[in-house]
């Protein structure tokens, strides 16, 4: 099963409400996948500064937080529930290394300048709870809620995926060829946490993306490559997309308006949005790219 | 009489509505906050006019039975899914398998379907004033499809009897579909169904009709012999 959400704002009306509009998505889609689930949000942040959105797993902070000042530099350190957010100005390459071959207990969930990730198994209810979703602010930011079966029901194997700088990807489906492609991919040098399909679809939108393709392209190229039956929302820094397989098995509707354009597995995820009922509804056709922004 | 789901849990409308006293002369409701609410109105077996104002989630109408539904707004996957009698408007547009497997009634659509509308349908008539999505019809077995717009890919896959009435194109037809000629009584049945989804513009005449050209498996009266 699993639920899918994401909202994209075309306008700057609605940026304060983001997380409140995204939180109510969240917790309604919470009978569709009760497992675990994450979301990402991309703020509107202008400078150069590289943020990595951690989960700290069994450590504390404090111990985090000290061990982190003898290697790298930050100007900044976020907590929220068991996540941090870290600001850094040093090279992300070093860092990301850093922190994945002296901090193996803590697990990188995203970076990139804009985007913020939190993903942690429980019932979507109590994740948005417990990283206050409500208060968020931003341009877009996309959600899932999971019923688990391609992988075990931890932080790993929960959505949000994201392999590359503001990027992230959410799924509801099944991909059949994920094993092949993971090898093909670790090729290529895109490194994968889990042994979740979803990693691998997310790995190879970076792959393409980082070879100067944009999200429209990449997604039309994936339609010959993933092998499987999906509806995904991705995210960039500026753009947002949405794709399901030729055949669309999963569901998804699309309600669009000025403001904001938003797209969930059910449309009783967006009932409680501003404006929806006079908004324009319609269901993404199969095996066609719905993209806004770059 | 107007129920409110904000107001009333769904269960509390759709079992005053599915015991509805026979006696009772009351037979007009209206359902406000639908909210994509899944299954509203299944299972009703009255007549009685009900009329939903906004979106409705999966299965509404389900199992429908002589009660009249008007949805004034979209209708989420399989709405009057295996229909016996009566008849579901939907104002907006349809999910997927709209009409799934049912056997009779009248369901309109004044939007588009999306893909596998009347998926198994045992006799029911649908009318689609816009387009519908792939695999439509997949093996319908009995009752009419009327699509005034476009149809998707593999139209009609491995139907049985059902009559299948395309104004617009047919990106491709699915296995044993095959175009038929369209005799005075097709016309006469199409005019019917065209009325009663009050569509004035559309001639029957300028429709194409699809049918089962019987060439599969189970058409075979050779292979009888094999159980």
């Amino acid at each position: 099963m699993c639920g899918i959400v994401g909202i994209y704002l075309k306008s700057e009306k609605f940026e304060t409400l983001l997380g409140k509009m995204l939180s109510g998505m969240l917790i309604n889609m919470g009978s569709r996948g009760p497992d675990s689930a994450g979301f990402a949000i991309y703020k509107k942040e202008d400078d150069e500064e590289y943020k990595y959105s951690l989960c700290i797993n069994n450590i504390s902070f404090e111990k985090l937080k000290n061990d982190l000042k003898n290697k790298i530099s930050f100007s900044d350190f976020k907590e929220n529930s068991d996540h941090v957010v870290v600001k850094s100005k040093d090279d992300p390459k070093k860092v990301l290394e850093i922190i994945t071959s002296e901090f193996k207990e803590v697990s990188i969930v995203g970076y990139g300048k804009s985007i913020e990730i939190f993903k942690q198994v429980g019932e979507p209810k109590d994740v948005v709870k417990k990283f206050n979703l409500e208060s968020f602010s931003g341009t877009h930011g996309i959600g899932h809620t999971r019923m688990a079966t391609e992988s075990a029901i931890t932080t790993d194997g929960s959505h949000p995926y994201s392999t590359g700088e503001d990027e992230c990807l959410v799924h509801n489906g099944s991909l059949s060829n994920h094993n092949n492609l993971r090898r093909k991919l670790k090729k290529n040098g895109i490194n994968f946490n889990s042994e979740n399909d979803t990693e691998v679809a997310a790995g190879y939108i970076s792959n393409n993306l980082s070879n100067k393709k944009t999200l429209k392209e990449t997604l039309k190229k994936g339609l010959n490559d993933l092998d499987g039956f999906y509806t995904f929302i991705t995210g960039t820094r500026k753009g947002f997309a949405v794709l399901r397989d030729e055949i669309a098995c999963k569901p998804a509707v699309i309600a669009e308006t000025d403001d904001y354009v938003a797209i969930a597995s059910e449309f009783q995820a967006m009932a409680h949005l501003p404006n929806v009922n006079s908004a324009k509804i319609f269901e993404p056709e199969p095996g066609i790219v719905y993209s806004w922004g770059y | 009489m107007e129920l409110d789901l904000k107001k009333k849990n769904l269960r509390e409308v759709n079992e005053k509505l599915q015991n509805l006293d026979r006696k009772q002369n009351q037979r007009d409701f209206t359902i406000t906050n639908p909210e994509g609410n899944h299954a509203i109105c299944a299972g009703l077996t009255e007549e009685m006019n009900v009329i939903i104002k906004g979106h409705v989630g999966y299965y509404c109408a389900g199992m429908n039975q002589n009660a009249k539904i008007t949805i004034n707004g979209n209708a989420g996957t399989g709405v009057a899914e295996n229909m016996m009698s009566g008849r579901v408007h939907v104002k907006g547009n349809a999910s997927q398998s709209a009409g799934a497997t049912a056997h009779g009634g009248l369901l309109i659509i004044d939007g588009d379907a999306s893909s596998r509308c009347g998926i198994s349908m045992k006799g029911v008539d649908i009318v689609v004033k816009g387009s519908v999505g792939h695999m439509s019809g997949f093996m319908s077995q009995s009752g009419n499809l009327v699509v005034c717009g476009d149809a998707g890919e593999a139209l009609g896959d491995s139907l049985y009897e059902t009559n299948i009435y395309i104004k617009g194109n047919v990106k491709s037809l699915g296995a044993d579909c095959v175009e038929k000629k369209m005799n005075k009584n097709h016309i006469k049945k199409l005019n019917k169904f065209l009325k009663e989804a009050d569509i004035k513009n559309l001639k029957a005449e300028n429709f194409k009709r699809y049918g089962s050209a019987r060439k599969l498996y189970n058409f075979k009266v050779d292979n009888i012999g094999n159980y």
